[in-house]
């Protein structure tokens, strides 16, 4: 059996008929781990024994005709969700010897479906960056070529599902760390709408934008796990009372035609390689009948300034807690680029700065809102591209504190507006490595987004791509 | 010495006595637990975990807004109040800065004059800091327990002009809460806290000081008057030879008497207060508010000063009786009770009044008001067969004598004693018998020697 053509449905199919046991299929993929591992870098922690217990749990659910959506699934998190028993570092050496003593609610719900957990995965420190270039465990490595980057913050989790060392992962977003990692690695990356997924027992970086969200193969395994994150959460007072719809299945049909929002600002300074694959996709959807519509959008190079204003403000006071009193070690174990978000954000909000800062960037931020509200009323989805260039390599981001900033340009507006977005692969560079697009839409519009989505992916087979490792 | 006078804001603090904490599912019985035992990541700030606000309580802070007739904004949110110390857990607290849940409010001391009250807002208390020696070491430890209890922040207009009205003021906020039932104020548990920020201006001078000194740790009503007296004393002194107080906060140290310099204002933190990004705004409608303000007026009826005419007007109490019983809870359940239970017959209900007023009660002997309420009636009802007639009633008549005897009254005055037997047997002829003649004689002599 290939695991590259394992998904999610085809993975629960075998495990129910009892063509292959959870037991071996986990260990099929903690081979893989530790054949990878020493060139990916993609986990900070193994955890192989649990993993073998799960598995193990769940053979023996299935030996008596039980099922749960995930059951039996080998999943990676990023370690920036706590994990009751097991090291949660949100990959800084300030949090080295943290042993979470509870549950994310997004790990206990994956647990209460089932999933056999395979490690936690490598991430900038406190999910500051887009390269993991600011892990505090060195970088992880793009399984498309070594030798460059899985993009971030996500990226140790992009990286071990595009390796197969993992059948899915469990990432966050706060302005493109999911839907960015999955563009470079070639994969489904699914950012839901703020609010859609409990963020509780997520290590926090900016608390009004961070996102949990499942990074895939398909787009029917990314419904598939939205289906056990979304809804609301009584320990989460941010995420809403809406109803989950079964993704999985709705997305299937396409009532009718949609209408696709195009804005310039999102196809100038980008790499033409990736314009000219996103137009292609484009060109794919027009001709299934959608509509495509030039639209106005709000400069995405000016939302740089209030995602960086807004952030580094919210991680200034929420990394106040990591006092090395009580839990983690002290703070002289903070990266530099932790600090430097520490030190911008206690400046923006320091009396006499904070009306010139925090004050404006928060109407900034309403307009951007409001100018998206605007958009939403003439088009169902809007499309460009994910990232303004294929995976950079390793190394790229070394002197260049607003690298993050930069390459997340074209995720930042949605993320500041907390709307609902999807990576789609869409081809590779003359270089080898992915491209991908990315189809927002507005807030709860998860569905829409996930039909455009999957209709794509039936006509199109870049997830069958496998990188040479 | 020039002639000062003082100018006082109060900001008090009162734990809820809600049954789970501000943003947390744990207990909020906290006092005199095992440290640490009532705790869960959220209070203990751990990383990724968050604040779901505790209705009951946002409710309880706005009752007290409503008690105190502030205004009710219907838009409100929470904010980070961001700073360091070992006992706050998440390195902010989390309180209100610019869109509290009540503001401008008043309180009228018996005197007429108004309290002006700021705001009443809702934040969350923090941890206790503990200093100890552990197998020869010395060691700050920290109990979490009481991290995250709720707590309102009532801040006055720097209003008050003497240590009388502080205490006055703060005795009539206590009741409200207490007969709110929202919180239960004990001071010695530190569950309602006083900070009162004191300057002097010149008698005269409208404007304010250019300078405040705040006392911390003070918990009695008592420590309250003691540290405003030694601050005018001391802030006094410091202003005849020509120099301006310090702004600086200062802790009231009851075994030296004295308050002590503990931080000096100027070198204080930078809050850096930004809207609390973990939880939405509020948003409250009309119909809400006015349910909250229907409990409160509710309520409000049982505060002592509507409860005194009460007393007055349907039992026939004096005054004096009507108030030491409605400012006393226990006082006013065991009246309640004897009302409610019949254990005193509907007659001599304002004759149990008084009695009630005047006897001494411990109130760790109060097991059960139902029990002690039933005792003392008996006491009572003994006592009135006895005398035939309650204090207030034999007072009365012994007056009404004394101003219909205005001639033996003077005879007794200029030193004939034996004018006094006159006077008895008046009275007894009025008593009907209803009282002895020694007692009679005895309270006449009394009241003779006052007059």
């Amino acid at each position: 059996m290939n695991l590259h053509d394992l998904t999610i449905t085809t993975a629960k199919d075998m495990l129910i008929k009892r063509e292959i046991s959870a037991a071996e299929l986990t260990k099929m993929y903690l081979e893989r781990i530790a054949k990878l591992e020493p060139r990916l870098n993609a986990f900070v922690t193994v955890t192989k024994e649990k993993a073998m217990e799960s598995a193990e749990k769940a053979d023996q659910l299935f030996r008596e005709s039980k099922d749960a959506p995930l059951l039996g699934i080998p999943l990676s998190i990023k370690d920036n969700f706590n994990t009751k028993g097991i090291r949660t570092t949100a990959s800084s050496k300030v949090l080295d010897n943290y042993i979470a003593p509870y549950n994310a609610t997004v790990v206990e719900r994956l647990e209460g479906a089932g999933m056999v957990l395979l490690g936690k995965t490598n991430m900038d420190a406190w999910a500051h960056g887009s390269s993991t270039e600011t892990s505090d465990y060195g970088p992880s490595h793009n399984p498309w070529n070594t030798d460059y980057l899985p993009g971030g913050s996500s990226g140790g989790a992009a990286a071990s599902v595009a390796a197969d060392e993992a059948l899915a992962a469990i990432g966050s977003e706060t302005a493109g760390s999911v839907r960015g990692p999955a563009s470079w690695c070639g994969l489904v990356g699914l950012k839901p709408t703020y609010g859609r997924v409990s963020r509780y027992g997520v290590i926090a970086m900016a608390s009004s934008t961070d996102s949990p969200g499942p990074i895939t193969k398909t787009v029917t395994d990314a419904a598939l796990i939205l289906e056990v994150l979304a809804g609301k959460d009584p320990l989460d007072a941010t995420t809403a009372t809406k109803d989950v719809p079964h993704y999985s299945q709705s997305m299937k049909t396409m009532d009718k035609p949609m209408t696709i929002g195009i804005a310039d600002d999102y196809f100038t300074n980008v790499d033409p390689e990736t314009v000219a694959k996103v137009e292609e996709a484009i060109k794919l959807l027009e001709g299934k009948g959608h509509i495509v519509k030039k639209i106005e959008l709000f400069d995405p190079q000016k939302s740089i300034d209030v995602y960086t204003i807004l952030m580094r403000s919210e991680v200034s006071s929420n990394l106040a807690r990591m006092d090395g009193i009580r839990f983690g070690n002290d703070r002289s174990l903070f990266g530099e680029e932790a600090m430097r978000r520490m030190m911008l954000g206690t400046y923006a909000l320091s009396s006499g700065y904070y009306d010139a800062y925090y004050k404006k960037t928060q109407k900034v931020r309403t307009l951007i809102i409001q100018d998206f509200e605007k958009a939403y009323k003439e088009v169902d989805v809007i499309i460009g591209p994910t990232l303004p260039s294929p995976a950079l390599p390793i190394g790229a981001t070394a002197d260049n504190p607003m690298f993050g900033e930069m390459a997340d340009v074209l995720t930042e507006p949605s993320s500041i507006a907390g709307l609902c977005g999807i990576n789609m692969p869409v081809g590779f560079s003359s270089k080898g490595l992915p491209i991908g697009m990315q189809i927002i839409g507005p807030q709860f519009g998860e569905e829409t987004i996930l039909k455009l989505a999957y209709q794509y992916e039936q006509e199109t087979d870049w997830q069958k791509e496998a990188p040479n490792l | 010495m020039s002639n000062y006078t003082l100018v006082i804001g109060l900001e008090v603090h009162v734990e809820l006595t809600t049954k789970s904490k501000m943003f947390c599912g744990c207990a909020n019985d906290w006092f005199g637990a095992k440290p640490n035992t009532h705790t869960c990541p959220v209070c203990l700030g751990l990383p990724g975990a968050l604040p779901v606000p505790n209705k009951k309580a946002i409710e309880g802070c706005i009752k007290i807004g409503m008690a105190l007739g502030c205004d009710i904004p219907l838009l409100s949110k929470f904010d980070r109040k961001n700073y360091f110390y070992p006992d706050l857990a998440k390195g902010y607290q989390i309180s209100q800065y610019d869109q509290p849940f009540s503001q401008h409010g008043s309180i009228t001391l018996s005197s007429g004059k108004k309290i002006g009250i700021t705001r009443a807002h809702m934040e969350e208390d923090t941890g206790k800091l503990m200093h100890d020696t552990v197998n020869g070491e010395k060691v700050s430890l920290i109990d979490f327990n009481r991290s995250g209890v709720p707590l309102v922040e009532i801040v006055t207009e720097p209003d008050f002009t003497s240590a009388a009205e502080v205490k006055e003021y703060l005795q009539k906020l206590q009741q409200i809460v207490r007969y709110l039932g929202v919180a239960d104020a004990d001071m010695d548990k530190g569950m309602m806290r006083l900070e009162p920020n004191i300057s002097l201006r010149k008698e005269g001078q409208t404007e304010l000081p250019n300078y405040k000194v705040e006392v911390k740790n003070i918990n009695s009503f008592s420590f309250v008057e003691k540290a405003i007296a030694y601050e005018f004393e001391r802030q006094a002194e410091l202003l005849d030879k020509g120099e301006r107080p310090t702004q600086e906060t200062r802790g009231w140290d009851e075994d030296k008497k004295m308050t002590i310099s503990q931080r000096s204002k100027e070198e204080a933190a930078d809050y850096r207060y930004f809207p609390e990004p973990d939880i939405p705004p509020f948003v409250w409608t009309e119909d809400y508010l006015e349910s909250l303000r229907k409990e409160v007026e509710e309520k409000k009826k049982y505060f002592p000063e509507n409860r005194i005419p009460v007393y007055m007007n349907n039992y026939g109490m004096s005054n004096a009786s009507a108030s030491t019983i409605a400012y006393s809870e226990i006082r006013t359940n065991i009246f309640g009770t004897a009302v409610s239970e019949g254990t005193v017959s509907p007659n001599s209900l304002g004759n149990f009044g008084t009695y009630l007023a005047n006897i001494r009660i411990e109130p760790k002997e109060v097991h059960n008001v139902v029990d002690f309420t039933k005792t003392i009636s008996q006491d009572f009802t003994q006592k009135q067969q006895v005398t035939g007639v309650s204090d207030d009633e034999l007072q009365t008549i012994l007056k009404k004598v004394l101003d219909a005897n205005v001639q033996s009254v003077a005879d007794y005055k200029k030193g004939k004693t034996n004018a006094i037997m006159f006077l008895v047997g008046q009275a007894m002829r009025e008593l009907k018998g209803k009282a002895k003649a020694d007692t009679v004689k005895a309270e006449l002599e009394k009241l003779l020697a006052n007059s």
